[in-house]
């Protein structure tokens, strides 16, 4: 990512309605060239607000957007050399699919042989070749979003801002767009910034995904990373399922770290700082836990097996903890496993994400203190 | 089974629509009927009414005095028409668009008129414009003119009370119309690049032509019918429809060409209305 060219850059953006509801809080966040960056988030994270301050639909209380180096704070929606995709489709009612994706060139005067040449171009590119006399209302769900995506896609825009535009779809039609955006993203090679809070979505579509939570960037990585290395509890909690267990750094070897936790103890590798007596949250993926009938060096936490459930592809198994708290595990169905009696929980030291913790909100500080 | 005990349970129909019907047949049916057969009567010498059939005032309607007054009954209601949409269109859009508060306020300024008698309403316009009126005394006072002006009884001030009286029913359908108007397609257009003007024109404008199509409809065939707005505020000057089929009935004094002039009327009302369905207008929104 560090050789790409910086796009949309967004910076120490607040967006604050009525004075008082703080909806964006010091973001963030650039932008390269031709990626497909998703900002992800539950309801009223300030995800869409961000997109749509990007748009020019709302106004940035303080902060800057530049793109493409220009900054666009006093640039019209209509002069700024980005577009949208609207998760209402927004396609005009009164026009036919020919006119709806033409308004973009004809509000630029493009010359009539010109758009009598690009629309249909456009709207083969999204499969819709031969709808030019339909209305909007003769269209399914699907084909409008693939007129709202024409739409927006003819005026060339150096960025394509998508606000859930899969929302209002089936699972099965939702599956076939998201495949089909990626390519035409790959195909165009224009900057998409995507707006979604189905993680999945965001998983498998996207080149990097910027989490929100709350108004605040949690984390930007790419899929894998956050996935496999969360760095907020959020993250961990947000993506994917996963198993939390609450603890205190006992013991500081190099990249080793021993942890208690309230049922035993634990070993972890980390590459990230951590102070002795400091509280963490850990966070691993029920499909990396392993269990055994004898104990295993470095872990000491014993349980019972609740519940094994077999769902086809794998085999979920409940372990309970003597403090009550339940681990998760799953495992590759076909082995079998012995159920009942005491086990030994314990996983591969790499496995586990150590995270700082955010009810801990003096080390935090403190953490602050040391890394200056 | 079950729908059979439904039915069972409901009054017979002829209680349920019965009275409705009966409502219609004597209150519309019946006199409309009595005005259709008037029309074709005649009147003797001491003008009473003789139910011998004639279509001698179908003939007269056809009198140039008449023909001219059609013609200035349709000029009164095209420029009525037309102020109310240049006045009611942004007044309307500012009901539709802004917040809760001040849109009941604003909403209440069109109802509260309603709840005065319109007649009552004009003569106060009367007296507002009159020369010893309070409009022509504050100009003298600011010095803007020396002697009164004479305001009342020309074509103008006949609209203006036309367009006074009818407003509101401009106002009603064009903000349901534009409130019906979503709000992303007014941000799509501007991220497609279009500046305020061409999304009024390209956007806003033809979807919310249908308010503006009914509020025509309904401010239109009234004031071809208003005589009193004409009456107190024309002084016979800028006389409608309603004024030639009033003073039949009152002063003429001939109910049989009073009633050719209803038909008139009506007919003229039904064909308006008619053309309006033909264009793709919708009934609901005129309340029918």
């Amino acid at each position: 990512m560090m050789d790409k060219n910086v796009i949309v850059s967004i910076k120490n953006v607040n967006k604050i309605y009525g004075g008082e509801n703080h909806v964006v809080k010091d973001l963030n966040l650039d932008v390269y060239e031709g990626e497909f960056l998703t900002l992800l988030g539950s309801s009223g994270c300030g995800k869409t607000t961000t997109l749509r301050m990007i748009a020019g639909f709302e106004e940035i209380t303080s902060g800057s957007i530049t793109v493409e180096g220009e900054d666009i704070a006093n640039k019209e929606p209509f002069e700024r050399n980005v577009n949208t995709v609207f998760q209402s489709y927004a396609l005009f009612p009164h026009m036919t699919i020919y006119d709806n994706v033409a308004y973009g060139l004809k509000m630029k005067k493009t010359s009539k042989e010109e758009i009598a040449k690009r629309v249909p171009e456009m709207l083969d590119l999204v499969q819709l070749g031969g709808f030019e006399k339909r209305y909007p209302s003769q269209l399914s769900g699907g084909q409008k979003q693939r007129v709202a995506i024409a739409r927006a896609l003819i005026n060339r825009p150096r960025v394509l801002l998508l606000d859930e535009p899969l929302g209002a779809l089936d699972l099965k039609l939702r599956k076939q767009m998201q495949l089909e955006l990626k390519r035409l993203q790959r195909r165009l090679n224009i900057t998409f910034i995507y707006v979604t809070h189905d993680q999945e979505e965001a998983l498998s579509m996207s080149d990097r995904i910027a989490i929100m939570n709350n108004g605040v960037l949690e984390q930007v990585d790419v899929p894998e990373k956050i996935y496999e290395e969360p760095q907020t509890q959020f993250v961990a909690t947000f993506i994917g399922e996963t198993n939390i267990f609450e603890g205190c750094i006992e013991s500081i070897n190099g990249n080793n770290v021993g942890i208690t936790l309230e049922s035993g103890s634990v070993t972890a590798q980390t590459d990230r700082q951590f102070e002795c007596g400091e509280l963490v949250i850990l966070s691993i993926r029920p499909e990396r836990i392993r269990y055994s009938e004898s104990p295993v060096e470095g872990f000491n936490l014993r349980g019972k097996i609740k519940e094994q459930v077999y769902v086809g592809s794998v085999l979920k198994t409940i372990i309970v903890l003597p403090n009550g708290h339940e681990v998760r595990l799953e495992r590759l169905a076909g082995q079998k496993i012995p159920v009942s009696g005491d086990v030994y929980v314990y996983w591969a030291p790499s496995d586990i994400k150590v995270i700082h913790s955010d009810s801990n909100n003096i080390f935090k500080a403190l953490d602050n203190i040391v890394l200056g | 089974m079950t729908k059979h005990n439904f039915r069972s349970n409901t009054l017979p129909s002829v209680i349920m629509v019965g009275p409705v019907v009966l409502w219609l047949v004597f209150f519309i049916a019946i006199p409309l009927l009595y005005v259709a057969v008037m029309s074709f009567c005649s009147i003797d010498e001491s003008y009473n009414i003789v139910f011998r059939f004639t279509t001698v005032n179908y003939k007269r309607l056809c009198d140039i005095n008449y023909v001219q007054i059609y013609g200035q009954s349709i000029l009164i209601a095209v420029l009525t028409t037309i102020v109310c949409i240049l006045l009611a269109y942004p007044f309307s859009f500012l009901i539709a668009r802004t917040t809760s508060k001040s849109k009941a306020f604003l909403y209440m300024l069109v109802i509260i008129p309603f709840w005065t008698n319109s007649l009552i309403r004009i003569y106060g316009w009367r007296t507002f414009l009159g020369t010893s009126g309070w409009l022509n005394m504050l100009l003298m006072k600011i010095g803007l003119v020396d002697s009164p002006v004479n305001m009342l009884f020309k074509r103008g001030t006949t609209v203006l009370g036309m367009v006074y009286c009818l407003f509101p029913y401009m106002v009603l359908p064009l903000y349901t119309a534009i409130e019906k108007l979503d709000k992303s397609l007014l941000e799509a257009s501007s991220d497609l690049g279009a500046k305020g003007p061409q999304t009024f024109f390209r956007v806003i404008l033809p979807l919310t032509s249908s308010g503006i199509f009914s509020g025509s409809i309904m401010v239109f065939i009234p004031t071809l019918g208003y005589f009193f707005v004409s009456d107190i505020l024309g002084g016979g000057n800028s006389d409608v429809i309603g004024n030639l089929i009033e003073r039949q009935f009152q002063s003429g004094n001939n109910w049989p060409l009073g009633a050719a002039l209803s038909i008139i009327l009506i007919v003229i009302t039904l064909l308006l209305v008619k053309l309006y369905q033909k264009c793709g207008g919708d009934m609901e929104s005129l309340g029918v």
